[in-house]
């Protein structure tokens, strides 16, 4: 069994620090958790994989935001925009919520952080979008001068539980100064992002999935990880997946001819299914005018890097693209919230951003092009202020706890450790069945089955074997998780027979209502399991689950 | 990926250090920093725009560039006014406007997907 101490403990001494509040992440939910938290009262530490202000998908990206004035007429038409799209997942109350709390963050960025929106004719500020450097630099000032303690490059690698079970703090690695650490803390909130599997969109090479993986660690369940097949738009080779400018888009086969149907919005699948067939689709911005051709360099100067670097004129050439998965990046599933302060099944630990379900918004729809980013700052502060009272609760004996450390698979090998590089094998092998159009994007129970009991063979390999010391705790922990994750994602996929959302099964093209209509929930560390929401109390350990009949 | 830093550019201020998510560089012993881990590249282009004097270029594509690519010669990428675009795209530096403050998209063409036909259940 694992012991209470860190896995490979060796000569260098562990960093040990001691906060109210824990914020994991760096992107949108991290920063505004750990402000809120701050403005609560609560002494925060916030620890990000990578730079706090320039990690994550939002800093390279850039989001358009779900930004609606309070008028009933608005509030309305934006709430039952999506609401078939997504299947019907959503809930109401908590698009409200989210409505109301991203204009009053959106004002904050205005006034507190300064940021420097357009304005229009009127003199009125444009608030419906945010660019991601710029967002990101503001928003990394404002959690320091709220008193945070940032540790940049520091992954956390595993939860840490109190003899209860309840999350008191984690520990990571400070991967510049090569140096353990360890917050205990009152409680944590996971803001870790999502997982695109390491393919290459833009900025999200750091969401691996792995506050996913450390949720049910210590007991949390998932929720919609059947809405995980975000693919994306690019031009061939690249990393710039931002896709909204493809709205100008035509898309021809490679003689030059017309590719029907193919779209943006509509019609990605076509797109897939050429790429599959044909190895090759050529698009052009061709029905863009002028004017439009020149907002759209000052709307967003990323999408134009290829372009301009590669010598492209996306406007009268056309040139090859791509679909990177986005996973759930752009997909809507995550940790399952258990209430309005985005805390989870587990005690202490609150989830916000894409680490969390973005059901309650999108139900199975992307949530890419404005909800994610409201959900981001709307979740973050709720996390943020929901951990720093449940801390605050917990009174002086919070740092006295007794600390038992959650992480399994990837730092604490049941069997035989194996190779230092392990982690790629098991990288390589979990992209193999996650990456490719012809199994994730256009589904087919005959295929995600197969599929599915390879990933479970990964995790039975990964379990008994991968092991990274150091540096390379980091590469190990994320190869577990996105294998963690795709089994959740297959599990969820195989027990929604219908298809909804996103999720487009070709063996059962139809919704099925009123009959699937409702959540899923998943979960399950060596054994992957898949249960409809109910009212009822959830089947958290995996038996429950096997005696329902879902599990593998 | 990137693929130059400019040594003569180059103050050595290790902000690209820092502001690089996945952790691409080392310091140089010189104080210019190395591209010690390029494989880890996300291609973001945050280095970029966190160098205060352009010295570093991210290629657009998400591989290694061969030796000789153009994009890869900084006399080339100099004479072209490739260093340092992506930072003068989001007016970044002294003197310039904020990209945020000009940053008004056009309207899109909303072509919404059609929602999944559907079967009522017969349970
Ligand atoms: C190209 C692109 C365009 C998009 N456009 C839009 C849009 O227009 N509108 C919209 O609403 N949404 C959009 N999205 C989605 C949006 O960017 C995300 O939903 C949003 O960034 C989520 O914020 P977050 O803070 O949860 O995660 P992120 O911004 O991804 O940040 C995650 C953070 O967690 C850190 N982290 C990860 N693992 C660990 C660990 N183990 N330990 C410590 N830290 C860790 C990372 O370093 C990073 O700082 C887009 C996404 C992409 C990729
Ligand atoms: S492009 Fe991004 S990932 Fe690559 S070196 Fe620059 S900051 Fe790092
Ligand atoms: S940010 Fe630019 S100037 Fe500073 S160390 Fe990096 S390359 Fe040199």
């Amino acid at each position: 069994m694992s012991s209470p101490s860190l896995p490979e403990e060796t000569t260098v001494l562990t960093e040990e620090l001691t906060a109210d509040v824990l914020v994991v992440g760096g992107g949108p939910a991290a920063t505004w958790a750990a402000v809120k938290a701050a403005e609560s009262g609560a002494s925060v530490v916030l620890a990000d994989k990578g730079w706090c202000g320039s990690s994550g998908a939002t800093a390279a990206a850039g989001t358009g935001v779900w930004y609606v004035p309070p008028h009933p007429e608005a509030r309305e038409a934006a709430m039952a925009s999506r609401e078939g799209l997504g299947g019907h997942l959503a809930d109401r109350r908590w698009m409200a919520r989210v409505l109301d709390q991203t204009w009053e963050n959106m004002h904050e960025v205005a006034s507190v952080s300064r940021y420097p929106f357009p304005v229009d004719e009127r003199g009125e500020q444009l608030r419906r979008g945010l660019q991601g450097p710029e967002y990101m630099r503001r928003m990394r000032v404002r959690v320091q001068r709220a008193g945070v303690r940032i540790l940049d490059h520091s992954p956390v690698l595993e939860l840490l539980l109190d003899a209860h079970g309840a999350v008191a703090g984690a520990a990571g690695h400070r991967r510049q100064a090569d140096r353990p650490f360890r917050v205990r803390a009152g409680a944590v909130v996971l803001a870790t992002g999502g997982c695109a599997f390491l393919s290459r969109a833009l900025g999200c090479d750091v969401n691996t999935g792995d506050g996913y993986l450390m949720a049910a660690e210590a007991g949390a369940a998932m929720s919609g990880m059947e809405f995980s097949n975000a693919y994306a738009i690019a031009p061939e080779f690249t990393s710039v997946t931002k896709t909204a400018y493809y709205s100008f888009a035509t898309f021809h086969h490679a003689d030059g001819s017309v590719v029907e149907g193919a779209g943006s919005t509509r019609g990605r699948s076509v797109i897939a299914r050429t790429l599959l067939a044909e190895g090759r689709v050529l698009a052009r911005l061709d029905r863009a005018d002028e004017a439009q051709r020149r907002a759209m360099r000052l709307g967003q100067a990323n999408f134009f890097l290829p372009f301009d670097r590669l010598g492209i004129d996306p406007f009268t050439d056309l040139f090859p693209v791509t679909l990177l998965a986005e996973g759930t990046v752009r997909g809507t599933g995550g940790v399952r919230i258990t209430g309005d302060d985005c805390a989870t099944d587990v005690p202490g630990l609150y989830a916000a951003g894409d680490a969390a379900t973005r059901e309650l918004i999108c139900g199975g729809f992307t949530g890419g092009g404005s909800h994610n980013a409201a959900w981001a700052m709307s979740s973050g502060t709720w996390a943020g202020r929901g951990a720093a009272a449940f801390a605050r609760a917990l009174g002086e004996g919070a740092h006295r706890r007794r600390l038992t450390p959650a992480g399994g698979v990837g730092l604490r090998p049941t069997g035989t450790p194996g190779a230092a590089d392990g982690h790629r094998e098991v990288t390589e092998a979990v992209r193999r069945e996650v990456l490719p159009y012809d199994k994730n994007l256009l589904r087919d129970g005959a295929v995600l089955g197969p599929a599915l009991e390879r990933l479970h063979d990964v995790w039975a390999v990964a379990r008994a074997g991968l092991r990274g010391h150091g540096k390379d705790a980091m590469r190990a922990r994320r190869a577990a998780a996105m294998t963690a994750t795709a089994r959740w994602m297959y599990t969820a996929a195989l027990a929604r027979e219908e298809t909804r959302g996103m999720h487009k099964r070709l063996d059962r093209p139809h919704q099925d209502d009123p009959g699937s209509r409702h959540r899923l929930v998943t979960g399950g560390l060596d054994t992957t399991w898949s249960v409809p929401e109910t009212g009822a109390a959830l089947p958290v350990g995996a038996t429950a689950a096997v005696a329902a009949g879902v599990a593998r | 990926m990137i693929e130059v830093v400019s040594a003569e550019r180059c103050i050595g201020c290790d902000k690209c250090v820092l502001a690089c998510p996945t952790d691409v560089f080392d310091r140089g012993t010189d104080g210019v920093p190395v591209i010690a881990r390029q494989d880890d590249c996300q291609t973001c282009f945050m280095c970029e725009a966190y160098c205060p004097v352009d010295a570093l270029f991210v290629a657009p594509e998400t591989r290694p560039l061969p030796d000789g690519s153009a994009l890869r010669d900084e006399a080339r990428l100099t004479d072209a006014g490739l260093l340092g675009s992506y930072r003068a795209g989001i007016g970044w530096g002294r003197g310039r406007t904020p990209g945020a403050r000009l940053a008004v998209g056009p309207d899109l063409p909303r072509a919404t997907p059609a929602p999944p036909p559907v079967k009522p259940s017969t349970t």
